[in-house]
Parts: C-alpha cells; structure tokens; sequence
C-alpha cells in the first residue's frame, strides 16, 4: 500500500512540475505576478511529492517488502540496514528517483536563496527546472518506474551487488548526483538570461555560488568514486579512464571553466556569450554522462540497464533540451557582445587560456569516449581506446594550463604588470625548481623528465597559490573569502599534481604466490604470509589471510585481506588489506587459490596516493569557501536599483 | 604594432598551438586504438601480428590449467566455431572461471598462442560481452553453435581487470 502510495505521489510531482514549468516561463513572459507566485507554490508541492515518493521506496527497503520487484532485485533479508538505504539507488530505477529528488532539492534551494533577485528571471529560473524535472519524472514513470510490484511476491531478495556494499560507495551516487543536478541550475540562469535578451555583470554574480556548489559536490563525488574504487574493486588503481569515470570527468573539466569564465563576466562584463555556452555545455554533458551511464552503450562498472528504451529516451530529452537551448543561443548571442578591451597579458587572456585548454581537455577526453561508441554503432569496427592514450593527450593541454596558473594567479585585471608580484614569483619559480630536485633526486630517485616537471608544476602552483594570503596578511589586510577559496583551491590542486606525480612515477606492483610460511620482498618491505583461515561475515562467507610486513626487521603492519562469497549472488570479491599513510599505502590483495595451499597474490607500494583524493578534497573545501564570500549575499536591488525595481512586479 | 596587430599575431600562436595539439592528438589516437578480434578471425590471420588487440570468447570448458602454486595460466578461448589459446601470468579477476564469456588484451606469439597483459570478466554469472555475444549469433545463423545466453545481463557491473602492466 505504500508503495502504492508512492507510485501516486510521484504522478502527482509530475502534475505539479507541469504547472512550474507553465507558470514559471508563462508568468515571465505574461509578466502576470500571481502566475509567479504559483510557481513558486509548485515547487514545495513537487519537492514535498517527490521526497514521499522517495521515503515509501525506502520505507520498502527497510521492511523487506519483496513484493516490490525493485526491492526483490537489490535487497536481501540478511542485508544490514544501512545498506537497505544505500540499496534505494543501488540500480537504475532507485537511482533515476535520487535524480528526480535532488534536482528539486536545487530548485527548492533556488526558491529559498533567490529572495533578492528579480522575480522574473527566477521565474524563468524555475520554468526551465520545471521543464527538465517534468523529463525525468516521465522518464521514470514510463520506463523505469520502481513501484513495480512482483507477484507471487519472492520470498526473499536477489541482494544488493556485494561491490556496493561499501560505506563510500553507498554515499558516492547521491554526492555525484548533486554535482551533476547542480549544473542544471547554472543552465537554467542561461536559458533565462537568453530568454531575457539581456545579461548584466549582476547575472554572473547571481550564477556564481550555484556553479561553485554543483563544482564543489562534483569534485567530492568523483574523488570518492576514485577513492571506492582503489580499494574495492580491488586492484589498486585509482583513475582508470572508464568511460563512466570520463563522463563525470567532462563536466567537471567544463565545469571548471564555467567557475572562471563567470569570474570574468562578473568582474569585466566579458565572455558573456562564452560563459552562457559553458553553462549550456556543463549541463549538456551531465545529461549524456546520465545517458552513457544508463543506456548500456558502454561497457562498464555502472552500466546497470540495458534497455535501448530508456537510452533513447534519454537520448531524445537529452536532444530536446539541449538543442532548444543551442538554438537559442544562436538567435541570442549577437546580444551579449561587449566592447571592452584588455591588453595581450592580463588576468583575462589567462582565465581566457584557462578555459581553452580545459575545453580542448574536454574534447580530447569526448573524442576517445565516443569515438568507439560511433564506430560501433555505424557497425564499421569494434575498438576501444586504451588507457595510455588518456593519460598521455589529456597532459598535452593540462601541463600547459597548470604552469599558466602560476602567473595567472596574480595577473592584474585589463594590463598585468606583476609590479607587486614579481619578486615573490621568482623566488616562487626557484624554490619550486630547488624542491623539486631534492624530491627527485634527494627522497626518491630519478625518474623520468616528466616526473620532475610533474614535481615541478606542483610546488611552483602549491607556493604561488600562497603568495596573495600571505602578503596580505603579513601587510595586515583583510582576505576576502574569495581570494582565500580561490588560494585554498589553487593549492589542493598542488597538491594532487604532487600526488599524481609520486604515484604513478615511483609505485611498486608485483603480482606472486604466497602460502602460509612463505614470504616476499617490495621495494624496501618483507611481506610475509602467516595464516589462512575461514570466516563468516553477516551475508558472506571468506578465506582470510594474515600479512604481516616488516621494514629493517621492524614491523610495520599486519593485513588481513579476504576474498569473499556473498551467499546470495555468490559472485568473488576482492578485499584488499591496505596499511595506509601519508607518505604510502601498502596494498595486498588475494586472487584466488593455486591448489597447493598457497594463494596467487598482489603486492603493491603507492607513494603519497593519499594526497591524490586529500587534494580533490582542498579543492572543494575552496569552492566551499568561496561562496560564503560576503558579496554573493547582498541585495541586488542595492546594486542596481532602477533595472531591479523596474524587473520586479 | 599595433594593438590590433598583437592580437592577431596572439590568435595565431594559440591557433598554431591547438592545431599541432589536436595533430598530435590524433596521431597518438592512431596508434592507441585496440581492435576486437573473434577466436576466427585470429585462427584466419585477420588480426595483427605486431600490435596489441583484444581478443573476446568463451572460456572452453575443462580448457583451464595452471601448474600448481604458478602464476602462469593457460586456457582456450572460443566462439564455438575457431579456438584460441592464451596464456597469461598473473592474478585473474574474480569471476573468471570456464564457461564463461572474457575478453583478453595483448599480443600475438610467434607460435600462435596469444599472450595477454589484461583479463577482463564481468561480476555477473550470466554476463557475456557484447562483443562476444554478436559473434556467437553469427556463428548461430550460420552453422548452428549453441545460441547465447544472454546479450547483456540486468544488474551487471564492472570489468575487474587484471594487472595493468
């Protein structure tokens, strides 16, 4: 009865969607107030039905209701309960719901956080939500609905994947999600800003703190993902240029360059059209990163449903959205040129640079994820693009770009001169060459050019990113949030290039076989095997096997890495034993037994990995910082009362 | 010059820059794409002999062996019409196991026996690969192999690759 219950108030949501995407765009256009303040009525009511829908399917969940296919398919009695929530978006339909669910958390954010801006443009704000929610509520309702209920009832569940039984990954989609959703507020300001005929500095100042957070929780999602997926899946990797890890990659990397290019519309009334087309192409590719995940044309981890149904569908909103808005770009864009001017070095031809070394990053990474998807589609050839070639172009446009940052962040705005600066950018330089040495040659050996270029970028950017805090602080001024988020940011990113760096230049990886007794060597660590033994887990059974490593004769740690047998799905999985550190992980994973009691084994030694996802975490921890800056939260009207007052009605 | 004049000749390096960029891209692309070859296609001598490809099928049933307490396993690979032997050194993934649909990344040996870097296998019981599965409804039509299970299953994840090395 309750999911029934929900399956209604989820037909309802899509009624009240209807009525904000009619009122929202129709009360803009109509200029007719009280059409305005329905929109606004309609948001509550749709974010109130859609969180019902949401609770009576977890409400399933935690009471076992096998009734309900969806539950009979990724739940167990025996699952722990924490992992009964998780298992709500733990395959398509659940996780289409979360989708629906956060996308009018964003719009009720928006109605909340919007107060002093004019009633219009929220309006058309809130419209085009209206319209993109109203895709996804039909979406679900007409091909993937979740209320399903299966009869004879099961009498128990098929459990959830035992890959997702994992804290991280059980909170990974619903962060991942809120970045992806997130841009789709930035999308409709676009739209509503083309829709207006007209973009004030004011627009970006407006966009900027929504653009930051939908970054902000992209970043954490994706970092966490990465996080999963070293330790669960098993085999100590952590970037493996998926084509699901590339389709959250894109729009985080377009994402980052909307965040800069809306720093120059606010503080020159530059790149408008540009920073329109970002916001256009940031939503665009969270959309066909939903679609890729979703339709099954790929091959990976997260391709749950292969229904070329929903695909299509997808496909076709997908078209229906983002084509619309291309369009009216094109008819638009003519009006947001601007005259002013800005010399050949200034912080705007370096946040220009920026943003086309990011798209042109973004590119090649589209060209490698779909390029395959076409060939095999137009049934010319079955290929796929390796890893290697990922890494290798990706750098090709990022290099150039991370040693730009390092002037770029102190670059004046129209004429950079670096009067004040130019010292502490020299001493910056040098430093960062002297460091990099020493950790190159000093710490760990030498490597390859590409290591100390790698070290090299990550001190020069890690140090320039302090220069601003520390002057000013020194010369006693105050620091506004911006340039603290902005510095906070900078240096996370040194901080993962550092990361990166000493990770994939100096790991260790060895793959043996151990039995109990028998010992081996990595690097400067015995490992040495002392016992196996059976254990049972609350839905699983597993051989575990105990490691203990010494260093010198020093102990260091003792492991205990399993391979399991979930009951249910009796699928293998890994459980790797990891002894981490800031300065290493020591990772040992079991394959699988060789028949005369010893176990096939991988060893691994990874340098500094933890500072690849710490990073990932300062650089959302200074988008963070940034939208709580000061401006973002005074009235409008008081900038520009006459345009306010004469917008509002 | 002009202002007008430096920024031209400004567009011209950035132009000049991205096009040898997106060259090089491409060349690069050339030369890291992987091809997918059927166990008859390689018995045919389609694939190369040079280059790294992939190679996609069936782990033949009883086909498996691994000398015992070595890292060094070889098995056959089938789509029922033409086989392939591969060996490969190393941890497998975890549902690796006869019966079951695989795909394998590396080379050509000079003695017909393809040695791979990469073993992938899917964490579900009755997943087969895409690949795999269309050269299994080839050989179907034709002379009557066993048809496949399944295209693709329902709630599949993901590949668990072997080494990388």
């Amino acid at each position: 009865m309750i999911v029934e219950l929900g399956h209604f108030a989820l037909i309802v949501a899509l009624c009240l969607t209807l009525a904000q995407a009619f009122f929202g765009l129709g009360g803009a256009a109509t200029r007719r107030p009280h059409w305005i303040a329905v929109t606004r009525r309609a948001v509550a009511g749709q974010f109130v039905m859609t969180a019902c829908a949401f609770a009576s399917l977890a409400y399933a969940f935690y009471s076992n209701d096998f009734s309900v296919l969806y539950v009979a398919q990724n739940s167990n009695s025996q699952l722990p309960t924490f992992y009964r929530f998780a298992a709500v978006w733990g395959a398509h339909e659940g996780s289409l719901l979360l989708w629906l669910l956060v996308l009018s958390l964003w719009t009720v954010a928006v109605t909340a956080f919007s107060r002093n801006q004019p009633e219009i443009m929220i309006s058309r704000v809130l419209g085009v939500l209206g319209v993109i929610s109203v895709g996804f509520a039909l979406f679900i309702l007409l091909t993937s609905s979740p209320f399903e209920r299966l009869w004879p009832a099961a009498q128990d569940g098929r459990d959830l994947n035992p890959l997702l039984q994992d804290p991280a990954l059980a909170i990974h989609p619903p962060i991942l999600y809120t970045g992806y959703v997130g841009f789709s507020v930035a999308f409709a300001f676009a739209v509503a800003a083309m829709l207006e005929g007209k973009l004030e500095s004011v627009w970006a100042r407006w966009v900027r703190p929504w653009a930051t957070m939908a970054w902000l929780f992209l970043t954490i999602g994706i970092a966490l993902g990465s996080w999963w997926a070293y330790y669960e899946l098993g085999w100590g990797g952590w970037w493996f240029w998926d084509s699901v890890e590339n389709a959250s990659f894109m729009p985080w990397l377009i994402g980052t360059a909307l965040i800069h290019s809306l720093a120059v519309t606010e503080k020159r009334g530059l790149f408008k059209s540009w920073t329109l087309l970002l916001s256009i192409s940031a939503f665009s590719l969270s959309m066909l990163g939903t679609f890729m995940v979703r339709s099954g044309i790929i091959e990976s981890v997260h391709a749950f449903a292969s229904d070329p149904s929903r695909g299509l569908f997808i496909l076709i909103f997908m078209g229906i959205c983002v084509g619309t808005a291309l369009a009216l770009y094109a008819w638009r864009a003519p009006n947001f040129r601007s005259n002013v001017g800005f010399a050949v070095v200034s912080r705007e031809s370096f946040l220009l640079m920026n943003n086309v070394l990011l798209v042109a990053a973004t590119a090649l990474i589209l060209l490698g994820t779909l390029y395959p998807v076409f060939l095999d589609a137009l049934k010319l050839d079955k290929i796929s693009v390796g890893a290697p070639w990922f890494a290798a172009t990706f750098l090709i446009p990022i290099l150039p770009m991370v040693f730009l940052m390092v002037p770029g962040m102190h670059a004046e705005w129209k004429h950079a001169s670096f009067g004040r600066t130019r010292n502490a950018l020299l001493a910056v330089a040098g430093a960062a060459v002297v460091l990099s040495l020493l950790l190159a040659l000093g710490v760990y050996k030498w490597h390859s050019v590409l290591t100390l270029v790698g070290f090299i970028a990550a001190f020069a950017v890690g140090l320039s990113a302090l220069i601003e805090p520390v002057t000013r602080l020194r010369n006693g001024h105050s620091l506004s949030a911006s340039v603290v988020g902005m510095s906070v940011a900078h240096f996370g990113l040194a901080v993962f290039i550092l990361g990166v760096t000493t990770v994939e230049s100096y790991h260790l990886e060895t793959d043996l076989s151990l039995r109990p007794g028998s010992s081996a060597q990595l690097g400067a660590y015995q490992l040495k095997m002392n016992s196996l033994r059976s254990i049972a887990g609350p839905n699983y059974d597993a051989v575990e096997s105990e490691v203990a490593i010494t260093r010198d004769g020093k102990e260091v740690a003792v492991l205990h890495p399993q391979k399991r047998t979930y009951r249910v799905q009796t699928n293998p999985m890994t459980e790797a034993g990891i002894d981490a550190g800031w300065g290493r992980d020591l990772f040992v994973a079991m394959g699988d037994p060789l028949g005369d009691g010893s176990w096939s084994m991988r060893l691994q030694y990874k340098p500094l990995v933890r500072f690849i996802w710490l990073g990932a975490l300062i650089i959302a921890l200074g988008g963070g910082i940034s939208v709580t800056d000061r401006r973002y939260r005074q009235r409008a009207a008081a900038e520009a009362p006459a345009k306010a007052a004469a917008e509002s009605i | 010059m002009t202002a007008r004049q430096r920024r031209m000749v400004l567009v011209g390096v950035v132009l000049l820059a991205v096009g040898g960029a997106v060259g090089f891209a491409l060349k690069a692309f050339q030369d890291n794409l992987q091809y997918f070859y059927s166990p008859s296609d390689v018995s045919a001598g389609k694939a190369p002999a040079d280059r790294l490809f992939r190679v996609g099928g069936m782990v033949t049933e009883g086909s498996f062996k691994r000398p015992s307490g070595s890292l060094e396993a070889h098995f056959v690979l089938t789509d029922y019409a033409s086989n392939v032997t591969v060996s490969y050194t190393g941890v497998l993934p975890d549902l690796f196991r006869e019966g079951q649909g695989v795909i394998c990344r590396g080379k050509l040996g000079a003695n017909g026996v393809f040695v791979a870097e990469e073993v992938l296998a899917k964490h579900d019981e009755n997943y087969m690969p895409p690949d795999v599965a269309e050269t299994l409804k080839k050989q179907h039509a034709n002379n009557g192999a066993p048809a496949p299970v399944a295209g693709a299953s329902s709630p599949t994840t993901g590949p668990t690759s072997g080494p990388t090395t």
